[in-house]
């Protein structure tokens, strides 16, 4: 077909909005690996920060942010696993119940992440950390469980995490083939054993890919995480999960904005912002093979 | 048992209607297969924790009202901010000659108009959504009508791969990188501003519109584009007035769905917005604090259960109700949308 000078006005716009975003997140990603990469080495993995914060490294906010989506994981993708299950094998098609919890997963995916640091706060640490203070403790000891600490922050992002788990749970069970499930009951197998030993087998990359992008997602949000357990700045690592901790995007956030003197905090800044987004990358580069693999099986 | 639960096997309807009609009589309540008592309370659990995002939705809510609502009784509370009106009635502070929206809530007379943090808030989006939906909209044509499909293949992961970049690392970028950009580009004299924050945040919105976008632009039917091609159209005014229309409720949902996004997206424009609650409506280049940032910033410093605390949750409270009602429409949209996707693929 040729083109006319309308068609070309908009090839070109549109394929210059094309460029314009991959560029800009280029040059993004291109600035900060530039600038950070030097930064990077042995030492400032594994080192703790001076007070001051611009020298030494950054291993207690590599630890927090493992500690946290750690937890977090353990928390919340077993709770998400189950409602996949729930939503793709157990509900009955067209179920009202269905449709008020998939309202609830779409609206729940919509919560933006500050609200759920209001949560957080008002709800696992008021309520029920207080809550706990109040039957186990004298209140004279002080607070024990009712103050922000790593698991109500887990907790927070385990909340927040959900919907991500839940969908790609349900598309990857959706996926295996239904003769599969037939031939398991048509051989006598209960809807359990079908579900344990032929449905979740099958779906094992798909669902993996959701947890996978859960943990990038929660190792990344910031929000969530000011009111309900991050520090600025600890001596110590955290042993308890009661115990506050450090954490790389609440790292970043904090020298960014409140550094005294941010040209000097420089190097450090994109050093750590560099491993997080090493950390993200890698964790979404992981799901997306997993997903096109998962996509690949029965793609016929 | 096989004809019970196969008929509960998500199954396509002409299957279903042949089951139904071959299925045996169901045996007597008691007298059928039952499952070991272990499977049954595996799928008893199942169905229980199936609730926990119906659940987490209602508390969400619930918690959030519970420490925002006290402001309407507790005469103390409203006593500290001057009178429930005071949070949205201009008023004329001591010192101040003419009435004012003032967000001032430190201090010795505690001011706590949420006016400005509210038109902060339009401000940025407004801006970032400017810049943002144009963008998705032709990336999103390109994509869809344009590239060849190995292309496509690269190019619609590459643009979602924007979406899994942690928004405190967008927010970096805007602080760091951009505002020095922008400074010397426009000759300003602050470096944080509206702009700043916009630019920012239309990163992390663009990923969410363009990828809907681009589903909805893909499901228009081909029989469409071909009918139109064949009548002698030329390709953009096939796209513009055969595709573009046919699409127009995904887009329109892509466009409120993002728009969600970027009213609650907090570490951006908490680190990128300069966050002084101006006045200005029209100025790009003036500071702006927006809902978000407001609380993210000042929660911290609170005391448990005064009328700033009490503001700050109710200002999370009408956020929360704003998003709501935002994704609901645009994932009713959506859902239609993939349904007509799936439709069109068979």
């Amino acid at each position: 077909m040729r083109y006319t000078g309308a068609d070309w006005l908009l090839l070109g716009l549109s394929l210059g909005a094309v460029v314009l975003i991959l560029g800009t997140t280029g040059v993004m990603l291109g600035q900060i690996v530039v600038e950070g990469a030097p930064h990077l080495s042995a030492t400032f993995l594994t080192e703790a920060p001076t007070a001051d914060m611009m020298g030494g490294g950054i291993f207690p906010a590599i630890y927090g942010t493992i500690l946290l989506t750690l937890f977090m994981t353990v928390l919340g993708v077993p709770v998400g696993i189950a409602t996949g299950i729930y939503l793709s094998e157990y509900a009955p098609p067209r179920s009202s119940i269905a449709a008020i919890i998939r309202a609830a997963v779409q609206n729940l995916a919509g919560v933006p992440s500050i609200v759920f640091g209001l949560f957080g706060l008002g709800f696992f640490v008021m309520f029920i950390g207080r809550g706990l203070d109040g039957m186990l403790y004298d209140e004279s000891d002080g607070p024990v469980w009712g103050q922000p600490a790593v698991i109500w922050s887990s907790l927070t992002l385990a909340v927040l995490t959900l919907p991500v788990v839940i969908v790609t749970t349900e598309e990857a069970l959706r996926n295996v083939p239904r003769d599969l499930r037939l031939a398991a009951i048509g051989l006598g197998a209960t809807r359990f054993q079908t579900l344990l030993r032929i449905v979740l087998p099958n779906a094992t990359s798909g669902i993996l890919t959701g947890v996978i992008l859960a943990i990038s997602r929660g190792a990344g949000e910031v929000a969530p995480i000011i009111f309900t357990g991050a520090a600025n700045f600890l001596p110590y690592l955290p042993t308890d999960m009661r115990d506050m901790f450090m954490h790389l995007g609440y790292h970043v956030f904090a020298l960014s904005t409140q550094s005294p003197n941010v040209d000097q905090a420089r190097p450090v800044l994109f050093a750590t912002v560099t491993v997080l987004l090493v950390l993200t990358f890698s964790l979404n580069f992981v799901a997306v093979i997993l997903r096109s693999r998962a996509r690949a099986k029965y793609a016929s | 048992m096989s004809g019970a639960s196969e008929a509960r096997v998500p199954v396509e309807v002409s299957v279903e209607k042949t089951a139904a009609a071959s299925r045996p009589p169901r045996p007597k309540l008691g007298t059928g297969f039952r499952a070991p008592l272990a499977h049954r309370i595996a799928e008893h659990v199942i169905r229980v924790l199936a609730f926990t995002a119906v659940a987490a939705i209602v508390l969400i809510f619930v918690f959030i009202a519970k420490e925002a609502l006290p402001l309407f009784w507790e005469s103390d509370a409203q006593d500290q901010i001057g009178g429930l009106s005071a949070l949205v009635v201009p008023r004329v502070w001591p010192g101040h000659h003419e009435a004012t929206y003032l967000w001032q809530p430190v201090g010795d007379i505690a001011k706590m108009n949420v006016v400005p943090l509210f038109l902060g808030t339009l401000r940025v989006t407004v801006l970032a959504m400017l810049i943002a939906v144009p963008l998705s909209i032709l990336a999103a044509i390109y994509v869809s009508q344009y590239a060849p499909r190995r292309l496509r293949e690269i190019l619609k992961p590459a643009i979602e791969l924007l979406a899994s970049i942690p928004s405190v690392v967008l927010g970096f970028f805007a602080l760091i990188v951009v505002a020095t950009v922008v400074q010397d580009t426009f000759g300003l004299t602050y470096r944080l501003n509206a702009l700043v924050a916009a630019i920012g945040l239309s990163l992390a919105v663009i990923p969410l519109v363009f990828t809907i976008a681009e589903d909805a632009l893909r499901a228009v039917p081909k029989e469409l584009e071909a009918a139109a091609l064949a009548l002698g159209a030329r390709k953009h005014q096939v796209i513009t007035r055969v595709v573009l229309p046919a699409a127009l409720p995904g887009i329109a949902a892509a466009v409120i769905l993002g728009l969600g996004r970027a009213i609650g997206e907090t570490m951006v424009v908490l680190m990128a917005s300069g966050n002084a609650a101006v006045m200005d409506i029209l100025s790009p280049s003036a500071s702006a604090r927006t809902v978000t940032a407001t609380i993210a910033s000042e929660l911290g410093e609170v005391t448990q259960g005064d009328a700033h605390w009490r503001v700050l949750f109710l200002l999370g409270a009408v956020l929360f109700l704003a998003t709501f009602v935002l994704n609901r429409v645009g994932s009713l949209v959506v859902e239609r949308l993939h349904r007509s996707l799936s439709a069109s693929a068979r």
